[in-house]
């Protein structure tokens, strides 16, 4: 009898517990979906891609923001573009650092735009009607095919267009997501009837390929040119003069709705001090350097009266 | 991993929390989901071994599959904590049938015969007699299931559920092993606290093993 | 539901060093090269250990406290200690079979060192009795006994075997977690259904092997399924469960 109302007492309560987790909402709910309806509309999550210069824009973004007074809450190292454009579309996230060039072509998969004044344009007129791009800034970030040095000399290569002969014998690595995309392995093709010999699903410019690029399991790798390891190493981003990838400045994808004037001015502010010499520095420090990347945002909005 | 701690703590807390709560609720609900089923095979025996080998095939599936196939059978998204909670319920009463069925089984006939004698019956007998007798049993398996389910919710991280297995995914994208290092700790320290609270709870329901020591 | 059959429809994803054949054999490589080591240390120790008793708290701790630590993160942090050291080939696939035997030891070893224990002291005694040396009752009574147990311990570290390499795919390995990842950055659902599908199927099916292995190789004597009912004993479903996995995996 005392056992019996042990055992019941204590299946009650679990199963109480359980059920006031699913009434009560907020972040830490494991059992909220990530809907639109679990956060509160004066929030603003930022989100980021699985790459360590993403995270860090994010952490400028939503300090920037939080310096402002806004309430907000970040989702970090989500997954490719392909994965977190369907959260900004549904409500998951609100905002999110990206890349002029390579989203339009996400967006439209036929644009020719390449210099940064038209892809901009052409950006904005493609967007889905419930998103925006804020100010973009002058920083860019392009994707690369790099190669070390070695290789570059061995088959005498300096722009992309010098791979033909060879990329047959070669293997290519990068981000899973480069053998589907338009500005991937299928555009390398289409522009420069490069063909690499073999793909190795790596990461987006991250430990995976650099290293794999150090230790020549990989001849060229997707390496994003603020990475402060093509200078570190003495690698060679190939010239791109068919611009397969067009013009990358780095600006906010926000969900209109939560484009405030507050929060525009802040985001706009953040964007007018983000040079490619900046990137770079701020890269260095993260990659290289190993600091911590909230560190790193702090003392970058701070140094620019930002936050 | 002192500073990213004290840089991240409170993110890092949400993170531990939401970890406990995916490798908790699964256990709960598991278990309450298969003492009947668990009776079930232990009462009819032609039941048995089709209930048996049920569990054992869906407990042989990797966990990392689960995931990735809930989304299409219960229609959530594909980023979704609901995936990893009944995924692991799943395997939690994969896991748990098999043992509370043996352990049912394994109740002695003369205890039994002494119940009915004393006048208990059906689901009477069950709660006070057999269940009680079982419970040892059931919590080395439960154990078992908590220090499974905190390492295979972390797998969730490739999903894009934020918990202690976040901490995996950034530290190797940063490439600094002092994050993932502070993730396991944490993991460990959750399974720890997990084993602790459930062999408490056990003691507490079988305090007549003790009186006669 | 069909959505998941559209990858493994396609011809094209059937051919290639990335198609479905390709996958499975790396995925393969991996679970048997791991298993191997996981056989050389696991069941000599836990044969050792259960036949003179020595050191079997230090085992049965070290093998629990090994079961906590979550796979994931394990992997990735081996990874992140020694790939850098390591020439190319080996970088990530060292570290990636180094964790998974790690992770498949617990499991092996305490089978092994629970069957041995298991064995009844009255068949040990007689052995002795027959003039039997020491090894000549661990191979010829011993191991035998202890076969149902064991095999099962090796059936639960190849699963957690099979399911961890799947992950390894995380740190750039092949295998089928290839689909299921690239499938996610790619965004193609159907890619990454097939590969739990096939990763399921895997697991089932090696599984299964083992199982059938289990009943060719344990004398019949052992399994109890001809237990006869003595004299007050009931035939028991119990002896069902040391076919089946004792010793549960992730």
């Amino acid at each position: 009898m005392n056992r019996t109302r042990v055992i019941l007492a204590s299946v009650a309560t679990v199963a109480a517990l359980a059920l006031t987790a699913c009434g009560g909402g907020g972040d830490n709910n494991p059992l909220s979906s990530g809907s639109a309806s679990a956060a509160p509309t004066d929030t603003i999550v930022v989100g980021s891609a699985n790459f360590p210069e993403s995270a860090l824009l994010a952490q400028i973004y939503a300090g920037a923001l939080t310096a402002k007074g806004v309430k907000v809450s970040t989702k970090l190292n989500i997954g490719s573009r392909e994965t977190y454009i369907p959260g900004l579309q549904d409500g998951s996230i609100d905002l999110i650092p990206e890349y002029s060039g390579v989203l339009l072509q996400y967006f439209d998969k036929n644009a020719t735009q390449v210099s940064s004044a038209d892809v901009y344009a052409a950006l904005k007129t493609k967007v889905p009607a419930k998103l925006t791009v804020l100010d973009q800034s002058t920083a860019e970030d392009k994707d690369s095919v790099s190669v070390t040095k070695a290789t570059a000399d061995k088959y005498k290569l300096k722009s992309i267009a010098d791979l033909q002969p060879v990329a047959g014998q070669l293997t290519l690595g990068g981000p899973p997501e480069w053998k589907t995309r338009q500005t991937g392995a299928p555009g390398l093709k289409a522009k420069y009837n490069v063909v690499f010999g073999n793909f190795k699903s790596l990461d987006a410019g991250g430990p995976l390929t650099i290293n794999a690029l150090k230790n020549g399991s990989i001849q060229a790798g997707d390496v994003f040119t603020t990475d402060p390891n093509i200078v570190a190493n003495g690698w060679v981003a190939l010239d791109d003069p068919k611009f397969l990838f067009a013009a990358q400045n780095v600006l906010p994808l926000i969900n209109k709705a939560k484009a405030s004037q507050n929060v525009s001015d802040a985001l706009n502010a953040v964007s007018a001090k983000l040079t490619t010499e900046v990137l770079l520095d701020l890269d260095k420090q993260v990659i290289l350097d190993k600091k911590d990347p909230a560190t790193v945002a702090k003392s970058f909005l701070s140094s620019n009266g930002l936050g | 991993m002192i500073t990213y701690l004290q840089d991240h703590f409170q993110q890092t807390v949400e993170r531990f929390y939401t970890h406990a709560w995916l490798a908790v609720l699964p256990l709960v609900i598991g278990l309450v989901l298969a003492i009947p089923l668990g009776w079930l095979a232990s009462r009819y025996r032609r039941v048995y071994p089709g209930v048996i080998n049920l569990a054992g095939l869906l407990y042989t599936l990797p966990s990392v599959a689960l995931f990735v196939i809930m989304p299409s059978i219960i229609h959530t998204k594909i980023l979704s904590p609901i995936n990893v909670v009944v995924a692991l319920t799943i395997y939690t009463v994969a896991l748990m049938v098999r043992v509370i069925a043996d352990a049912l089984i394994a109740v002695p006939a003369e205890v039994r015969s002494a119940a009915v004698a004393m006048g208990f019956t059906g689901l009477g007998r069950f709660l006070r007699v057999d269940l009680p007798i079982a419970v040892p049993v059931i919590v080395a398996g439960l154990r078992v299931a908590a220090a499974s389910n905190v390492g295979l919710v972390s797998v969730g991280a490739l999903i894009g559920v934020d918990q202690l297995g976040s901490l995996f995914t950034e530290g190797f994208t940063l490439f600094v092993g002092s994050i993932v290092l502070l993730g396991i700790l944490l993991c460990v320290l959750l399974a720890l606290i997990l084993d602790t609270t459930i062999v408490l709870i056990g003691r507490r329901l079988t305090t007549w093993q003790r009186a006669v020591a | 539901m069909g959505v998941i059959w559209n990858y493994l429809g396609d011809p094209a994803h059937w051919s290639g060093s990335d198609g479905v054949p390709a996958r499975v054999l790396e995925h393969l490589e991996y679970t048997f090269l791991a298993l191997a080591f996981v056989c050389l240390i696991a069941l000599p120790l836990g044969l050792y250990v259960g036949h003179t008793g020595r050191g079997s708290v230090a085992i049965a701790g070290t093998a629990n406290a090994l079961r906590a630590l979550p796979d994931f993160g394990l992997l990735v942090y081996v990874v992140l200690l020694i790939s850098g050291q390591l020439p190319a080939s080996l970088a990530y696939l060292l570290p990636s079979v180094l964790v998974l035997v790690i992770l498949g030891i617990p499991a092996a070893l305490s089978a092994t060192y629970a069957g041995i224990q298991a064995v009844d002291p009255a068949a040990r005694d007689a052995a002795r009795g027959m003039g039997m040396t020491g090894s000549q009752v661990l191979w010829r009574v011993e191991v035998p006994n202890a076969l149902p147990l064991m095999l099962s311990g090796i059936r639960s570290s190849m699963l957690q075997i099979v399911a961890t390499a799947t992950i390894a795919a995380y740190v750039s390995l092949g295998g089928l977690g290839r689909f299921i990842l690239d499938g996610q950055s790619q965004r193609d659902y159907s890619q990454m259904a097939a590969g739990a599908v096939l990763v399921g199927v895997l697991a089932i099916l090696l599984d299964l092997i083992v199982a059938g292995i289990q009943r060719l190789v344990v004398s019949p004597g052992v399994t109890g399924r001809f237990r006869t009912a003595g004299p007050g004993r009931r035939p028991s479903l119990v002896t069902s469960s040391q076919e089946g996995s004792v010793v549960p995996t992730t």
